[in-house]
């Protein structure tokens, strides 16, 4: 592959030396890396938090199966909050939350903690529609049944709801990923602080084009992986 | 046995608050097939849902073998949902499980062994003639194998009781005839008490023992079968058992009216017939609309009978005769 760049790189077609060197020392691959390391690692921890929080605000609504008026009025109106903030600003405007729970505002710990804290919100309100697509009759005969609350929701919405949720963590996945390009803001790494530092500030297009097309790569290869387990799973395709 | 005692349910919504049921009462005794009837809107959804507490009443008591469900606590409340089945018009099956699996479901809940579990379902699914599909999914069925499937599921906690909620009127009229079948088995074979609510009277006629006639939140009547639909009472139960009648304009000679009610004599007897050679009156049919039951014939015909007294007499004697019930109509 170093070879095929240097070659490239020698004939004057579209790789510059400063590729060439990015690629030999392994940035361009540790970016790759990074990425896929910040995407997946706020995604999951997106859902650890996002998901009992898109639970609450299903149940908790007006014609959900424990409505709590109050209580739903406030989570919705926090979530709203976050949500409508762009992510930009939330980072450096929320930098302090991250120096307190990882003792640092810098690098890719501190990303972390941006990421899972503007995407939570942002995966309650995926899950949150996915959960509200179960049909009501469906939850009407559990209850019937005498199925306890609980377990309507972890016998009932979320198994039925599994085909939309999953498609919903596809493109929550997607977002967080964008999102992650920024973390170049505060140090972090991955392919979009290799494409502003490298590429933008130092006027080499074709680290821009690398990076841009490795992401486009990984998207692709998240969206059809998931996709084709959501519509695998899905019981009512057969 | 289940009373249901002066029940009320209003909803309190955005707007004006909406009465559904107004000091409804009924006795649905063990062992029999009772019908709801009624137009949509009546209430009688909302009364089905109230019998398992799927609604709370405003006021009222639903008294299940004597205990007063209102009463209990919200744990005693889904135990004693399993002693009552329910099945829906839209079937309501869990999509992303098969066919085994939706009938274990009430039994997981319960805390059964996964094996106990399954070893139910496949005689429930003998039962309800599903034994080959039990591998299949929700999607992959029609509506009556959804139905019967319900059916299996609403069963497996071993119910007293199973609610029917317009448990036909998603299926064709051949679908209907066969789930119907099923209930009434289910109704003798193994001694559940069945409710059913539905909008349309052939189901009543079908299968049920007693019915209740619900309109505009209240009860119209209550009566055994044959004897609400031989002589309905109510406005509404006349307009759901006889539609289309109407104080009938096409009255031609002005000639007294009388409605003859068949309840239960042989079908094979052409009565109308009879009448008209034997009494050598020539008799107008204004209206007819009569159903056999079981082989006998039940409904009404209302008849035009000729101006002249005489063979009005001999009219009124013979059907006195045959001991055929008449009322004047106006």
């Amino acid at each position: 592959m170093s070879a095929f760049f240097h070659n490239l790189a020698d004939k004057g077609i579209f790789f510059s030396d400063l590729f060439c060197q990015l690629w030999d020392k392994g940035l361009i691959q540790t970016g790759i890396w990074e990425t896929i390391y910040l995407t997946l690692l706020s995604t999951v921890l997106a859902y650890i938090f996002g998901l009992p929080l898109g639970v609450l605000l299903t149940v908790t609504a007006e014609n959900g199966i424990r409505p709590i008026k109050w209580l739903n009025k406030i989570l919705g109106v926090i979530v709203n909050i976050f949500r409508s903030i762009p992510f930009i600003i939330l980072l450096v405007a929320m930098l302090g939350v991250a120096k307190l729970i990882v003792g640092t505002s810098l690098g890719n710990s501190a990303m972390i903690v941006m990421l899972v804290l503007a995407a939570t919100p942002y995966v309650a309100r995926m899950v949150e529609s996915s959960l509200k697509e179960v049909n009501a009759g469906v939850i009407e005969a559990a209850q019937a049944m005498g199925t306890p609350d609980f377990q309507i929701v972890t016998k009932v919405m979320i198994p039925e709801a599994k085909p939309a949720l999953i498609i919903g963590a596809v493109i929550s996945t997607v977002t967080i990923l964008s999102y992650s390009a920024m973390a170049g803001t505060i140090g972090g790494g991955g392919l979009g602080a290799i494409a502003i530092m490298w590429g933008h500030q130092r006027s080499r297009r074709d680290v821009i084009w690398v990076c841009m097309i490795l992401t486009v790569l990984i998207v692709q290869v998240i969206q059809e992986v998931g996709m084709a387990i959501a519509h695998r799973t899905d019981r009512r395709l057969r | 046995m289940i009373e249901i005692r002066h029940l009320n349910k209003t909803f309190y919504g955005t707007a004006e608050p909406v009465v559904a049921l107004d000091d409804v009462s009924l006795t649905i005794n063990d062992g029999e097939i009772f019908g709801i009837i009624g137009l949509s809107g009546a209430g009688k959804s909302t009364l089905v849902r109230c019998i398992n507490l799927l609604e709370r009443p405003t006021e009222g008591e639903v008294l299940i073998d004597g205990r007063d469900l209102m009463k209990l606590s919200k744990k005693e409340l889904l135990a004693e949902r399993r002693n009552i089945g329910m099945i829906f018009q839209g079937f309501n099956l869990l999509e992303q499980r098969n066919v085994l699996k939706n009938v274990t479901y009430p039994l997981e809940i319960a805390g059964w062994k996964k094996e106990d579990a399954e070893k139910r379902a496949k005689e429930l699914l003998e039962l309800v003639n599903l034994t080959d599909r039990e591998k299949s999914y929700p999607s992959q069925l029609s509506g009556g194998q959804k139905q019967r499937v319900a059916i299996a599921r609403a069963l497996a906690t071993n119910p007293k009781y199973l609610l029917c909620d317009e448990a036909t009127s998603a299926l064709d009229p051949t679908t209907t005839q066969s789930i119907l079948d099923l209930l009434k088995q289910i109704n003798r074979e193994l001694g559940v008490t069945i409710i059913v609510i539905t909008h349309e009277m052939r189901v009543i006629d079908l299968i049920c023992d007693r019915v209740a006639v619900i309109d505009k939140s209240h009860i119209a009547e209550t009566g055994a079968v044959s004897t609400v639909f031989s002589n309905p009472q109510s406005e509404i139960a006349k307009e759901l058992i006889l539609p289309g009648q109407t104080r009938d304009p096409r009255a031609t000679q002005g000639g007294d009216k009388i409605r003859i009610i068949f309840e239960g004599g042989s079908s094979h007897e052409p009565v109308i017939a009879n009448l008209v050679l034997e009494c050598q009156a020539p008799i107008n049919i204004l209206f007819a609309d009569t159903k056999e039951i079981e082989g006998k014939v039940f409904g009404h015909m209302i008849l035009e009978l000729p101006n002249n007294d005489r063979q009005k007499e001999k009219v009124f004697a013979w059907l006195d005769g045959h001991k055929i019930s008449y009322q004047e109509e106006a």
